[in-house]
């Protein structure tokens, strides 16, 4: 078992009486890619600038690497950061910036060369030394900024939204290169995106955290087939969330019908929430179906279709790869591992 | 037809409208500089072409000690001004909206109030604390005027700097220090500069404010010239013109040059 | 850290340097030394003074010159700008430079030379009498000083206006124009009111120079033009008075304040930066 190289305990965040972070735990293990992934406001980048030292805890400790980090300033914390606006220094050309801290540090000018361009090859950028940094396109920028963080070799690197300002094909593309990039350097990365998908994508371990509180922690995996609650299974990827009642082990009821499943532990009679992801839908003839519904709406996405299919009260929504008109009836059916159980969270809102 | 007819004349009026105005605005400047080359002393006649006033200009010690103090006072107020400048802008862009908004309006006092106001008042100042009017009176004065212009250059700077640049700093392991040093001077420079600039310039030009804070002596070249022309013609002030006209002239054509070279290279 | 204090040290300077003495002309303009006992006593005399005629005529000439010299500036200066914006750009930046190069002369030796040629014999009746027409006598009068100030303040009006106009969308005239606007509709409709903050910039650097001026009138008024600025400067300076100075300069301080005032609701600037040009 790797160790935890950051370990964050009863941390809390106000600012003038307003919490942004309500008292978290959570750890990271050494060279883990650690996602934290939540929506605007829901405290993963306070949480991110109290691990890089930019704020300080209301309350609450921070430890690295068994130290408590928790009163250290930012420049004496072996933790460097990968800013959203990449920060980078316009009066400086590339060789400077990424060369920025080695200087601090004194390193000597050959030690210093080398690395740099050592960086410079990593982030597929050889050559760029000498050139200003007014001459880049935004993935580029992106690409020193990684550079210039990661020439110091911290344990440990924080990425707030680095791919936020890039085109959909560059991020895809980003996305990919971090990852080898980390597997390669073999350090710990954190970082913090609202992207569900980019999460999935590169990331061995995922907190997804709302309004200030974690509320699940788990592999990409995990987190997409056993969702914990309402939040999670909505957040992450696209679902069904039915009412339903768990009748016992093994057995559930909903959409008016009694369905197989594989979950138990929950009780007999208890009222509980049910997620069916669209993709998991099958559709079949009428006769077939577990269920049936009327197709009221059709749109073509590339990849597959999305369905809206009535069902008495309820819309399923369905992900096919078979095209069905607008109109038809069709037969639904679902596979037990296919039926997620989660209790229900009484609303708070 | 009728239409192009009309855009003729009208640019036929709008190139002579132009010539005119431009020849308004040169006229005195080119008086001046012919008649110092005139060797009549009331600029009356053209008696024949003569360097005689530009010799005796540097003869004389009165206007020599003048330009002596003007650049010196220039200088050392712009200096002064710059630093005194650049921290006060730092720590404003820092402060609460209150107070910033307090001291904003008082920074803007001397700029708003007539030099006239500025200059009595600081004279009045000066007297009712029993300091006696000279350099260090008259340099005090300009170091005042002068700050609000570096600070209403480097705000503007310091609001465009991205603020995580500081923390990128701080991040890589550079102190607060450090910090300021290497990643945030360099980053408003180009304010810092510019401040620098208008305050020298609006220093060496200034008069009113010179006038009532100066004493015992200490003369900058517009009290000079002020007190010369109240007496009459003087053929040296001419040379004097001339001779700033053509270097103020160079330094606007080497500033250009330069700022022509920084656009070629972020190109 | 460096951002809490780093600005301390103006604010005490500005304390001293900048509110303490205007502090002290509003308190000298309300004491005066009694010629009997020998000490200081509060007296409105100062702003009774001001009150005479005389001298409220003097201040109302200031005002009103001022005033004719910034309707000056403005019907000469608008056309200049207005053509000035309509120029490729690269003649542009030459134009502005050009127009700019005369305020890096001296000030006094600007007005000085206007000495030089509205003087008897100097180059203006000399042109004149070339012509064949009659000179005239235009040094240490009014008119020379209404003169001076358009002379000195002129760039001051065009440059502001000038701004203002080339930064105008031309996307707003082509849009105009589309919708079926003519020229003289565009002019009025469009341009003018947008020009109006730059205008209101120009009158604001033209107006207030003028009003409290006293080199221009002192220079080419001789002794016979008296404006509210030079009567300051004898009161401090050749009379002694600093009750009555410093009570004019009250009252020339609010004035000012108070036009800056109305002009401000036209100003769309914000935050007190400098617009350089």
């Amino acid at each position: 078992m790797s160790k935890r190289i950051i370990e964050g305990k009863n941390l809390v965040k106000s600012y003038d009486d307003t919490p942004v972070v309500k008292n978290i735990d959570f750890w990271v293990k050494e060279k883990e890619f650690l996602t934290l992934l939540g929506p605007s406001g829901c405290g993963k980048t306070t949480t991110l600038r109290m691990i890089a030292g930019f704020e300080q805890p209301t309350s609450g400790t921070i430890h690295f690497d068994g130290k408590d980090i928790t009163a250290v300033p930012p420049y004496q914390r072996q933790i460097n950061t990968v800013f959203q606006k990449y920060a980078l220094f316009s009066h400086m050309n590339i060789f400077e910036n990424i060369a920025f801290g080695l200087r601090i540090n004194k390193t000597p000018e050959k030690e210093i060369q080398k690395r740099v361009e050592r960086m410079l090859e990593l982030v597929n950028l050889r050559g760029f030394a000498s050139r200003s940094i007014n001459s880049l396109s935004g993935g580029q920028q992106q690409r020193i900024a990684i550079a210039r963080a990661l020439v110091n070799e911290p344990k440990v690197l924080l990425l707030d939204e680095p791919l936020g300002a890039l085109d959909l094909k560059l991020r895809k593309e980003m996305q990919v290169e971090l990852k080898n990039m980390q597997r390669e350097v073999g350090i710990t990365f954190v970082y913090v995106t609202h992207d569900q998908e980019e999460a999935l994508t590169m990331s061995d371990k995922i907190i997804v955290m709302n309004d200030g509180l974690i509320q699940q922690v788990g592999s990409p995996t995990d987190i997409y087939n056993e969702p914990d609650n309402a939040f999670v299974a909505d957040f992450i990827g696209e679902s069904n969330i039915f009412d339903g009642t768990m009748v016992k082990d093994l057995v559930v009821d909903f959409a008016g019908v009694r369905w197989n499943c594989v979950d138990e532990g929950f009780g007999e009679q208890t009222p509980i929430e049910v997620v069916v992801r669209p993709e998991d839908v099958m559709i079949v003839p009428p006769a077939e179906g577990i269920v049936t519904g009327l197709v009221e709406s059709v749109i073509f996405k590339g990849v597959h279709y999305e369905m809206l299919v009535r069902n008495g009260d309820l819309e399923w929504l369905v992900h096919s790869t078979d095209l069905s008109h607008i109109g038809e009836m069709v037969g639904m059916r679902l596979d037990p591992e296919d039926i997620h159980i989660m209790k229900k969270v009484m609303d708070n809102a | 037809m009728v239409n192009s007819f009309r855009s003729i004349l009208g640019s036929v009026f709008k190139n002579i409208y132009t010539v005119l105005i431009f020849t308004f605005l040169y006229l005195p400047i080119v008086v001046l500089i012919v008649y110092s080359f005139n060797a009549s002393k009331y600029a009356v006649g053209w008696d024949g072409f003569t360097l005689e006033w530009y010799v005796k200009l540097f003869q004389d010690r009165a206007i020599m000690k003048a330009f002596y103090y003007t650049i010196s006072v220039a200088v050392l107020s712009t200096l002064i001004a710059t630093v005194v400048g650049t921290f006060a802008a730092i720590g404003i862009h820092n402060m609460k909206p209150l107070r910033k908004q307090l001291i904003l309006n008082i920074n803007n006092l001397p700029l708003l109030n007539p030099d006239i106001v500025t200059g009595v008042s600081m004279m009045v100042l000066f007297v009712f604390f029993k300091a006696q009017l000279g350099f260090i009176t008259m340099l005090i004065a300009h170091v005042t005027f002068n700050i609000p212009y570096v600070i209403l250059s480097v705000l503007p700077k310091l609001r465009q700097m991205p603020k995580d640049i500081l923390e990128a700093a701080m991040d890589l392991g550079a102190t607060p220090w450090y910090a300021f040093r290497k990643v945030i001077i360099p980053e408003i420079s180009p304010g810092i500069v510019t401040g620098a600039l208008i305050a020298f310039t609006m220093s060496i030009d200034d008069f009113v404010i010179s006038f009532f804070t100066t004493g015992n002596g200490v003369s900058n070249l517009s009290i000079y010239v002020y007190s010369m022309a109240r007496r009459g013609i003087n053929p040296k002030i001419n040379a004097l013109s001339t001779l700033m006209f053509v270097s103020v002239l160079i330094l606007l054509l080497v500033v250009n040059k330069r700022q022509g070279k920084e656009s070629k290279k972020i190109l | 850290m460096l951002k809490k204090y780093s600005g301390h040290p103006y604010v005490l300077w500005s304390g001293i340097f900048i509110v303490l003495p205007l502090l002290l002309v509003i308190y000298y303009s309300f004491v005066k030394t009694s010629p009997a006992t020998g000490e200081l006593m509060f007296s409105l005399e100062g702003y009774r003074t001001f009150l005479q005629p005389l001298y409220l005529k003097v201040f109302a000439k200031s005002v009103l010159l001022a005033l004719e010299a910034t309707i000056l500036c403005l019907i000469i200066g608008y056309p200049i700008a207005y053509i000035i914006a309509n120029m490729k750009p690269k003649t542009q930046k030459i134009m502005a430079l050009l127009l700019i190069l005369p305020m890096w002369m001296n000030f006094l030796l600007r007005t000085y030379a206007w000495m030089t040629i509205l003087q008897k014999n100097g180059f203006l009746n000399k042109m004149l009498s070339l012509l064949g027409l009659p000179t005239v006598n235009l040094l240490f009068t009014d008119g020379a000083v209404l003169l001076g100030m358009v002379y000195n303040f002129l760039p001051f009006m065009v440059l502001p206006i000038y701004t203002v106009l080339s930064k105008i969308d031309k996307g707003l005239i082509e849009a105009a124009g589309d919708l079926g606007a003519d020229h003289k509709m565009v002019l009025r409709k469009i341009i003018l009111p947008l020009s109006i903050p730059g205008v209101m910039s120009g009158i604001t650097m033209v107006f207030m120079p003028a009003v409290s001026t006293f080199v221009i009138p002192a220079l080419l008024g001789g002794g016979r033009s008296v404006l509210i600025g030079n009567v300051i400067e004898q009161q401090y300076l050749s009379v002694y008075n600093w009750n009555f100075g410093s009570a004019i300069s009250v009252v020339l301080m609010i004035f000012i304040l108070l036009s800056m005032g109305i002009m401000k609701r036209y100003d769309t600037d914000t935050e007190g930066e400098m617009n350089l040009w």
